[in-house]
């Protein structure tokens, strides 16, 4: 069995190479995922780089990133395979003169060829090294999470006309919830569970650093600081790293070099995309009478 | 090492939490893989494994603690790993152990954290906590009082608030001074932080010499805290309410999506005759896939009457709160609250989108003292008929909030009945166990034979189902 990782701090290492930065649980649990050979189901607010855990996992092991993208109504033929219908019609029609005999026929629109692969059994059947990412899978039915579940569990797939497919190699499984409902206990049992959180102080501003590396040490220390002040406050939706991200570059876009209310003021929108949580925190942050 | 885990994994489930077969063994397998004297990757590969849900993860910390905190003797001598074990264990004994050392003063002590606090040392830090519980706490062995009475202790005699404010002037001696409102805001809620992982430091010692002192299986018993959504509205905390709060908003919006998910699967609509026939072209005519119209949900508009005297404020609080973050479920939301007398708050909440506000101008401009400011529910009642008994129609889903405690004025209990009769439905939910009903001056059961339903309604799971069941139709 080839691992992906020697040590947890292998997985550390490479991940900052990807410009990734994980916290000892993350890196502890995709360790752990690597080597148990368990899919990885990752919760926790929106923007908090749960999606984004998955790309740098498939960009540090140099891997083929798979994603399904999960929506309500999600079925079989969208995940798993669909037989190419109109392909398969057109065989038949094609040997009406030939008069083949049904069950020749038969065996043949129901072989390979005829089979259009959907995520799922397109990472089963790959032969080279796959991260799979099974997006926001709190969005299907509770029914369909059913049709995940052998995949999970054995990574093989029962197709009735061509059997089981097996996969050849185990690839890293990636699980994101927003936690809209309860996933259901079958397949958190098969899972490892990872929550991940608002980063701390420390970690944000690392982060802020590594993403946008012309930022100086003092304002990216700002930076962190005041978003998580605004976190603090009760908000319709708290500012995720990515909008963090993104002020950071835009207050360098403007060339500031020290935060102040008025720039506050001016860039709140970068970082909160509701007007009542952008009037509560210009409230809050900027004194009055310093608003334009 | 696996009569260990077997241990920990026993008192997580005393604890409550719903730890199955394959999960132990995953757990198991992971440490195979594992350099368990690092505690971090420990304790992750145990809560990756044994625990699923978020919510459980508080009630997890603390059994971790607990349980490893005093599995410091007893490590089995045959087993490979025990001294993986000891290293994992000693990085703790020599923590609680500093603390036993020299007598400081207050003052002494004071300075020391403050020093610590300003660099971040958390070592030190971890010391001196332990140093200001064996000092302040005054923990004798044996004693029943709970880990709060002794946490209470400690932090009266430390003072976290003059820490706070000469941690200010330490800075600013160092020549960080503010440069703004902005930066003092920040710089204070920075120390804020600092303070608070104090807090916590102090928290985890008293908790580990409670252990030691008691042993694991009484200690975990009294940590059994409820979750949030089964703490009781009348009874909480002030740090249970601020956990009710935060689990509101997601709670409504989990709820939304379901109830929206199940309204768009539920029954279709009538059969679309055009759009089969058209289908049925595709199969040569033959009507093999049936359409449907899709049906027009009905929303109920709801109508709230609350009491908010003190002893239900809370309760009313939540609901209202509840109700209105679920709003887009109802075709139209109106609110009244009142003590003795009555007014009518749909206003706070159109005016603003935020309900927290809403719910605060509320509590504080809502006109509801008639006489003296003692529950009415009578008056209230009776007014509310005369102002708005015409506004009700068979659309309108009623929902009466309180505990019926009348001081013993006169029920008016006609007026539920003229209102049952224009309404689609009556409500009443009481935040009292149903054990507490009509006992001293509470006439619940005059109102509730009015009522198309009458509920007990003490904590977040129990209000959720109301709502579901309501927005259902």
């Amino acid at each position: 069995m080839a691992t992906r990782f020697a040590s947890v701090d292998e997985v550390v290492q490479r991940l900052r190479g990807v410009d990734y930065l994980a916290d000892a649980t993350i890196a502890g649990v995709v360790f752990l995922a690597d080597r148990l050979e368990k899919p990885v189901l990752v919760e926790g607010p929106a923007g908090v780089g749960k999606t984004e855990l998955a790309k740098a996992l498939s960009r540090s092991t140099g891997s083929r990133l798979i994603r399904l993208q999960c929506y309500e109504g999600l079925d079989e033929a969208k995940a798993l395979y669909e037989w190419n219908y109109k392909k398969q019609l057109l065989r038949i029609q094609s040997d009406r003169e030939h008069e083949t005999a049904w069950a020749d026929v038969e065996s043949d629109i129901f072989s390979e060829p005829f089979l259009l692969t959907r995520p799922l059994l397109e990472a089963i059947r790959a032969e080279e090294p796959i991260v799979l990412l099974i997006d926001e899978v709190d969005r299907v039915e509770i029914e369909t999470e059913a049709l995940l579940l052998e995949v999970l569990s054995d990574f093989q797939v029962s197709i009735p006309e061509l059997g089981t497919i097996v996969g050849t190699q185990r690839p890293l499984v990636v699980l994101t919830s927003n936690n809209t409902r309860e996933l259901s206990e079958a397949l958190k049992r098969r899972c490892l569970y990872l929550h991940i959180d608002y980063p701390d102080l420390e970690r944000e501003k690392d982060i802020v650093r590594v993403r946008v590396p012309e930022i100086d040490d003092e304002l990216a220390e700002q930076v962190a600081r005041v978003v998580r002040s605004i976190r603090e406050l009760e908000l319709k939706k708290a500012p995720s790293i990515s909008e963090t991200i993104d002020w950071a570059r835009t207050l360098l876009y403007l060339g500031t070099s020290e935060i102040s209310p008025e720039i506050i003021g001016e860039t709140l929108h970068v970082l909160l995309k509701y007007q009542s949580d952008i009037l509560k925190a210009r409230k809050e942050l900027v004194p009055a009478g310093d608003t334009p | 090492m696996l009569d260990v885990l077997q241990g920990f994994v026993h008192e997580l489930r005393d604890a409550g939490l719903p730890v199955s077969m394959t999960e132990n063994l995953d757990a198991m397998r992971a440490l195979e893989h594992l350099d368990i004297s690092d505690r971090e990757v420990f304790k992750a590969a145990l809560g990756a494994t044994l625990v699923k849900h978020h919510r459980h993860r508080p009630a997890f910390d603390t059994v971790f603690d607990v349980y490893f905190s005093l599995y410091s003797r007893g490590v089995d001598a045959e087993d490979p790993n025990a001294e993986e074990w000891e290293a994992l264990l000693g990085q703790q004994g020599e923590a609680s152990g500093g603390g036993a050392g020299g007598e400081l003063s207050r003052e002494e002590l004071a300075e020391m954290l403050l020093t610590a606090l300003m660099t971040m040392d958390r070592d030190e830090l971890r010391r001196l906590a332990a140093a200001a519980v064996s000092q302040f706490a005054g923990m004798e062995p044996g004693r029943p009082v709970g880990g709060t009475y002794y946490l209470y202790r400690t932090l009266r005699q430390l003072d976290l608030d003059e820490l706070s404010a000469r941690l200010v002037g330490r800075a600013r001696e160092e020549g960080d001074v503010p440069a703004d409102a902005l930066a003092a805001r920040l710089q204070a809620e920075e120390f804020q932080t600092r303070l608070r992982e104090l807090r916590e430091l102090i928290e985890s010692e008293i908790r580990r010499r409670l252990v030691a002192d008691r042993g694991v299986e009484a200690m975990a018993r009294t940590l059994r805290k409820p979750l949030p959504e089964d703490v009781d509205f009348m009874h909480a905390s002030r740090e249970e309410m601020l956990a009710l709060q935060r689990a509101i908003y997601p709670l409504t919006r989990s709820l939304a999506a379901r109830l929206a998910q199940r309204r768009r699967r539920r029954h279709r609509g009538s059969l679309d005759f055009r759009k089969t026939v058209r289908a049925s072209l595709s199969y040569g005519g033959v009507p093999a896939e049936p359409k449907f119209r899709h049906p027009h949900p009905s929303r109920p508009e709801i109508m709230v009457v609350a009491d908010i005297s003190g002893s239900v404020a809370s309760f009313a609080r939540f609901t209202l709160q509840f109700v209105y973050a679920m709003a887009s479920q109802f075709s139209k939301v109106r609110s009244w609250v009142f003590i003795d007398g009555i007014d009518e708050v749909t206003r706070f909440f159109q005016d603003s989108d935020d309900v927290t506000d809403a719910v605060h101008r509320v509590n504080t401009e809502a006109d509801v003292v008639w006489v003296d400011g003692h529950s009415d529910y009578g008056h209230a009642f009776s007014a509310f008929h005369d102002r708005h008994e015409r506004e009700v129609t068979k659309k309108t889903s009623l929902i009466f909030l309180g505990d019926a405690r009348n001081n013993y004025h006169a029920s008016q209990a006609w007026v539920l009945g003229s209102l049952r009769e224009r309404a689609r439905h009556v409500y009443w939910l009481n935040p009292e166990p149903r054990g507490y009903w009509d006992t001293g001056d509470s006439i619940m059961a005059d109102y509730a034979s009015f009522c198309d339903g009458a509920y007990e309604c003490r904590n977040l799971r129990q209000l959720e189902r109301f709502v579901t069941a309501i927005a259902d139709g």
